[in-house]
């Protein structure tokens, strides 16, 4: 066979590999859209309320908004009917779809665990939460370990394929955890950490050896720039490279932390060892300390109400989120829950009877706030131009017992659809 | 009126609240002297909605109910202006754990129920109840007056339930009703297969349903060797009434013996003659259909409880002319259902004709009842029946309607003031009254919030 006919055979194959990536990709509802969306009351987040306003969405994108738009003959229009019109439901602190893989309980320091790997995408929470006008979610390991793994971030396209439903580019995050959760699961085994002590000494301990493992790369590192032949690379080691990461200030910190004495020193050893916390997750007890997680520049995601369902859970108030955010402390309301995602616009809702929030502030606690903690803010969280075509026409007023999602868009494409029969999917249609 | 007793102001209600606790300091526990409250909006649940209307409450009743200058207020009565407030009764939790749980993860602080056998008839939660409870005030202060004590769902018959108010001067004032049902759960929840090792009978549905028939069986038993002692007690009283004169010699030996006290069957009984309630739990339609035939076979009278999953039987759930107490709605729907298949339920069993109560399931998260009345109208309640739901139904259900569930003349005086619709979240209940009394509006959760924000 000569060489000409070994490189035509080659095109012809690398053809064919091109014709089934491209037909891959054309069952992904690609953000090839153009949508305007009129006569909503359209909440902004960030610039307030439009009665009567437009979104015009193209190739999945805003690109403008106001009381008028001018958008071109060929984009379709979606009369919202006077209906309220949000940015999409951030979730900032989710485990479903990870089919029950939520903890690696076997050792209280696991940050190469990555939940991408039991990510689920056929998981009907997802659809669920969608239907209750949930976008985004990031999808955490569990606190049964003090230093647990890395997260996954997805958009809510149920029906999409796998990979179409990771949210591009969103920043690492890791999950840690203190208080009872680590104490219980290794305590039960006579193992360490059993105490508040213990959890604190497992955490300084990674983080030592996460330290010198990180002076070794440095140090290879710096060999080799420098032309060292004779440079031996140190043995790679997962659980460390994670936390070298952290160190770095590649992951953002996300700490499951109850009580206000944990909160305070889970602030001090992240200032010891020079990485920064992103978010308190639930943080009960912020209220008692918010002045000091606010100098810190820390968010908490919290329980609307949720409280007693253990000892460091009995302090929990309904009004530590807006007690928290008066402190200057940014305040997101998240689930935790395959349940609460279904209505995380009604457990927002509560901080106005339980603290007095303004609308525009509840909103924040579900979408700007909740993208920060995820470290996507510059793409989602607000109707903005330029950000992600992620919202959602409620029926109803949506911060009330009575708003419920009519549609829901994620990147311009409508996911869910009350009015549709069935599971209201127009882009799955499995088991109807 | 007397222009000293009203108060000026319409927000001032707090302020009127201290002065009647001030003055009724003596006797904290009875309503001391009448309170007419003035202009609200008022939620009769009978009669409608009286914008501007006027509510007396005294001695611990509600003494006039009805439009603005339609009712006569006492000349000794405290007067508060309630105007741009709405008024409504006391609402009521179907099924709620209060007084036997405080923290759910720590085992000391739990009552729920008796593990070691899946018959536990002769529990009754008033042994357990903990009327001092931190779980209580939180509960009272969204408006939540009265509730249904359960003990926990995972026993097939876990004892008896009891019908509460949410304030007393002691958790025997609190007990309106002790063993006021009975429930029976049938939801698969109580086999125990929950590991190969730890195996116990039942461990199946058939074990279940073949447990429960024993036990009801025992119980017919047990009601006749009682009738039947009776009868020879009667009898060896009065020879002469019923036997022969051949007999007579013989029955002068000995008084007949009593059968053994037997505590599980003896709580039964009320329940076989159908004179009290059994609360029948179910969630798949075939377990509903089980339950129901059960409970026909003993003719026993009964409401449904939860039936989350029932949806393919709602018809026939309908034709049995019974109560649902449905729920909660946020049950999470199978996975091949549509999102809204258990919150539209209510609206499904309403449309149907069937008389529907909302509960909690819950002890720490009462408070939220009134939320989930709200959105069961987002899929399809009407508003009054998302209201009914949570007071008149429930009052019928456990026979308290003649006291309890609506503002009508001669209730009971519990009543509920808010600045707004009580099935949202914008709403604050600014009093709260129980017999007329008006009960602190705190709770541990107000004093954690008033210590750490004037820090």
């Amino acid at each position: 066979m000569s060489r000409n006919t070994i490189s035509a055979a080659g095109w012809v194959l690398l053809a064919v590999l091109t014709a089934i990536a491209t037909a891959q990709q054309a069952t992904v509802p690609a953000a090839h859209n153009e949508v305007v969306i009129r006569n909503a009351t359209v909440m902004t987040v960030t610039h307030g309320n439009i009665p009567n306003g437009s979104v015009y969405i193209k190739d999945g994108k805003i690109v403008a908004f106001g009381a008028n738009v001018s958008a071109p003959a060929s984009a379709t229009v979606i009369d919202a009917g006077g209906k309220y019109l949000t940015p999409g439901i951030i979730d900032s602190h989710s485990h479903l779809a990870l089919d029950n893989d939520v903890n690696e309980a076997t050792s209280p320091v696991t940050p190469h665990m990555m939940m991408i790997d039991a990510f689920d995408y056929q998981d009907k929470a997802i659809y669920r939460a969608l239907a209750g006008g949930v976008t985004t979610s990031l999808l955490l390991h569990g606190s049964a370990n003090v230093i647990g793994g890395q997260a996954v971030v997805i958009k809510h396209k149920y029906g999409a394929e796998r990979d179409a439903m990771l949210f591009p580019g969103a920043p690492r995050s890791i999950k840690f955890a203190s208080g009872e959760n680590p104490k219980r699961v290794y305590g039960s085994r006579d193992q360490l950490p059993s105490t508040r002590m213990g959890n604190f000494a497992v955490q300084r301990e990674a983080f030592v050896q996460a330290q010198e493992y990180r002076r070794d790369w440095d140090d290879y590192d710096a060999k080799v720039k420098r032309g060292d032949k004779d440079a031996k690379p140190p043995k790679r080691d997962l659980k460390l490279e994670a936390l070298a990461d952290v160190l770095r200030g590649k992951l953002l910190v996300q700490i499951h932390c109850y009580r206000a004495d944990e909160l305070l020193t889970e602030m001090a050893i992240a200032n010891e060892f020079g990485y920064k916390v992103r978010a308190f997750h639930h943080a009960l007890e912020a209220y008692k300390v918010a002045d000091k997680i606010a100098a810190n520049g820390v968010a908490i995601a919290t329980f609307a109400d949720w409280w007693g369902y253990k000892r460091e859970a009995f302090d929990a108030i309904p009004w530590n989120a807006v007690l928290s955010m008066r402190k200057g402390v940014r305040v997101a309301i998240k689930s935790d829950s395959d349940d609460f995602a279904r209505r995380l616009n009604q457990e927002a809702a509560k901080t106005m009877r339980y603290g007095g929030a303004t609308e525009e502030e509840v909103l924040k606690m579900i979408t700007l706030n909740p993208a920060w903690i995820i470290g996507v803010d510059d793409r989602v969280g607000s109707i903005d131009v330029g950000k992600d075509a992620d919202l959602v026409i409620w029926d109803g007023y949506p911060l009330s017992s009575y708003g419920v999602p009519n549609k829901v868009f994620i990147d311009g494409d409508v996911y869910f659809d009350c009015s549709l029969p069935g599971y209201g999917m127009p882009r799955y249609a499995g088991g109807q | 009126m007397q222009a000293g007793k009203q108060v000026a102001g319409r927000w001032s209600l707090a302020a009127a609240i201290a002065l009647v606790v001030g003055l009724s300091s003596i006797s904290v526990f009875a309503q001391s002297k009448p309170v007419a409250l003035k202009g609200g909006k008022l939620l009769t649940i009978t009669h409608g909605t009286i914008e501007n209307g006027v509510l007396v409450m005294s001695g611990g009743k509600i003494s006039a109910v009805g439009a603005a200058g339609s009712v006569n207020i006492p000349p000794d009565a405290q007067v508060i202006d309630v105007t741009g407030m709405t008024v409504y009764p006391g609402l009521i939790d179907s099924e709620t754990a209060l007084g036997l749980t405080e923290i759910s993860a720590e085992p000391m602080t739990n009552d729920l129920v008796e593990p070691s056998d899946n018959i536990t008839p002769h529990m009754h939660v008033y042994d357990a109840f903990h009327g001092e409870s931190e779980l209580i005030p939180v509960a009272r202060l969204n408006g939540i007056t009265n509730a249904i004590v359960a003990p926990a769902s995972s026993n097939t018959l876990p004892g008896q339930d009891s019908f509460i108010q949410l304030d007393g001067a002691s958790a025997e004032e609190m007990l309106l009703i002790k063993d006021v049902a009975m429930p029976v759960n049938f939801t698969g929840e109580q086999r125990r297969n929950e590991s190969w090792e730890k195996r116990k009978f039942p461990q199946t549905r058939m074990g279940m349903a073949a447990q429960l028939r024993q036990t009801f069986l025992d119980a017919q038993e047990y009601e006749r060797s009682l009738a039947d002692y009776e009868k020879k007690k009667s009898e060896f009283a009065n020879p002469s009434a019923s036997a022969s004169d051949k007999d007579k010699s013989k029955d002068k030996k000995q008084p007949p013996t009593p059968p053994k006290r037997d505590l599980k069957l003896e709580a039964l009984l009320p329940y076989l003659d159908g004179k009290k309630t059994i609360v029948l739990a179910a969630e798949e339609a075939s377990d509903l259909e089980t339950a129901v035939n059960l409970a026909n076979e003993f003719h026993l009278k009964f409401v449904l409880n939860r039936i989350s999953y029932s949806q393919p039987v709602l018809n026939y759930v309908a034709s049995l002319k019974v109560p649902v107490i449905v729920g909660p709605i946020y049950t999470t729907p199978k996975p091949d259902a549509r999102f809204d298949a258990v919150y539209s339920l209510p609206a499904q069993l309403y449309k149907r004709g069937v008389k529907v109560a909302l509960a909690s399931f819950d002890a720490h998260n009462v408070r939220n009842l009134p939320y989930q009345a709200g959105f069961a109208t987002a899929f399809g309640l009407p508003y009054d029946e998302a209201l009914k739901a949570v007071t008149l139904n429930p009052a019928e259900i456990w026979g308290v309607a003649d006291r309890l569930g609506s503002l009508d003349s001669g209730k009971t005086a519990n009543v509920v003031v808010a600045n707004g619709d009580p099935l949202d979240f914008k709403a604050d209940v600014k009093q709260v009254y129980i017999e007329g009394r008006a009960v602190p509006m705190t709770s541990r959760q107000t004093r954690l919030r008033d210590q750490y924000s004037s820090r």
